[in-house]
């Protein structure tokens, strides 16, 4: 069983460490409940059961990802990685080699010179 | 490997890396349009259209009894700005010299920021963009050479956008014109005006080259949007004994969702 809300290995934590963990150990109870429901849907032997099982099973995955979503925009390194590993067709092995080494894949940012929104530059530019 | 086949190029990475930063250096100088409008992408080489909302009726339904239309997209547009640089240059790089002749690449960059920021704010018909300073509503602000008298023309400006109900804060695209008589004409280089017309905007005051002129425009977001397929760029297109010919590329369309949130300053 995943540890609550309360749970927190250290005193006196910021703020924005609290919330994460909070979304951490909802995301954990959300993905473990989907694991129980799944073996259950799998178990019994009643359809109807079975159906609504297979139904909850299926809403905690939305709950899952809608705190999965938030903690990636209050995350930088996490929104980094599932940028660079999800909904990818490569071998994921072959990402994370071209992530972490620059391997010959076929990343489409490469030549890419990063430059994007310079909003936060334009009180510079005189 | 993509399209812009860098891994063809005869070309090391530290060559590669000096020609990126170079790059980088110069089109984060020269650009001053993504400075002042709303961002959107990178969304990849292969997004071709931003998304209207809007329909075309068309006159008739494939059968009778059926109406049809066509949904509006506007496509992006790809912009390829090539340069040649000595591959005696790059060999250099490689062994760590510190005075590199990069002039291409800065020129390079220098043209495609200008042909970025000049379709931003003045329009690029042939490629079916529509500027900032083609669709405002407003009249246009005359302005002189008298540099001192500066603050009073964008006071003017940001008066017609506060009677628009446009609200700020507002920045203003100083056109090269405007920029180097400010500093040359005025007194102590031209600070004292630029501070004026900070605090008359409540936002930046960016040196725009592409601009002819200048432009005031609300910060307010929403307004004025870049939509970036692939960003900015360097590829490889071709080499000989000599030289490496590369590119500087990207692709874009730009939206005005509000023309009235801007207002030009014309000699």
């Amino acid at each position: 069983m995943a540890g609550n809300s309360e749970t927190l290995h250290e005193p006196d934590l910021p703020a924005d460490v609290i919330d994460r963990h909070r979304a951490i150990v909802s995301i954990m109870e959300e993905l473990e409940a989907v694991d129980w429901y799944d073996q259950r849907h799998a178990a019994t032997a009643d359809a109807d059961l079975a159906e609504v099982l297979g139904h909850n099973r299926d809403e905690e995955k939305e709950h899952a990802a809608m705190t999965l979503e938030w903690l990636r925009r209050h995350d930088p390194a996490l929104d980094r990685h599932l940028r660079t590993y999800l909904f990818v067709d490569a071998d994921i092995l072959e990402v994370e080699e071209a992530a972490e080494h620059g391997g010959d894949t076929d990343d489409p940012t490469s030549g890419s010179l990063g430059i994007g929104s310079l909003r936060n530059d334009s009180e510079d530019s005189l | 490997m993509n399209h812009l086949m860098r891994d063809k190029a005869p070309i090391t990475d530290a060559a590669w890396a000096e020609i990126d930063a170079e790059a980088t250096r110069s089109l984060t100088h020269f650009l001053a349009g993504r400075k002042l409008v709303d961002f959107s992408g990178p969304h990849g080489w292969e997004h071709s259209a931003v998304d209207l909302g809007r329909v075309q009726p068309l006159a008739e339904g494939p059968v009778a009894g059926v109406v049809a239309a066509r949904r509006r997209v506007q496509p992006l547009i790809e912009l390829r700005t090539p340069f040649t640089v000595s591959r005696a240059e790059l060999d250099a790089a490689d062994r760590g010299a510190a005075d590199l002749d990069l002039d291409a690449v800065m020129a390079a960059a220098r043209a495609a920021a200008m042909a970025e920021d000049g379709s931003l704010f003045h329009g690029y018909a042939t490629g079916g963009i529509d500027g900032i300073t083609e669709l405002t509503p407003h009249p246009t602000v005359e302005i002189t050479d008298d540099y001192s008298d500066y603050p009073s023309h964008v006071a003017k400006a940001v008066a017609i956008l506060r009677a628009a109900d446009v609200g700020g804060p507002y920045a203003i695209a100083l056109g090269a014109r405007c920029y180097t008589g400010v500093t040359e004409t005025t007194e102590r280089g031209g600070y004292p005006v630029f501070e004026h017309l900070r605090m008359i905007l409540g936002g930046p005051v960016v040196w725009a080259p592409a601009v002819d002129g200048a432009v005031v425009l609300s910060q307010r977001g929403g307004d004025f949007e870049l939509v970036v397929g692939e960003d900015l760029s360097v590829g490889y297109l071709a080499h000989d004994a000599e030289t490496v010919t590369l590119f500087i590329e990207e692709s874009l369309a730009f939206r005005v969702n509000s023309p009235d949130a801007a207002v030009r300053l014309a000699y």
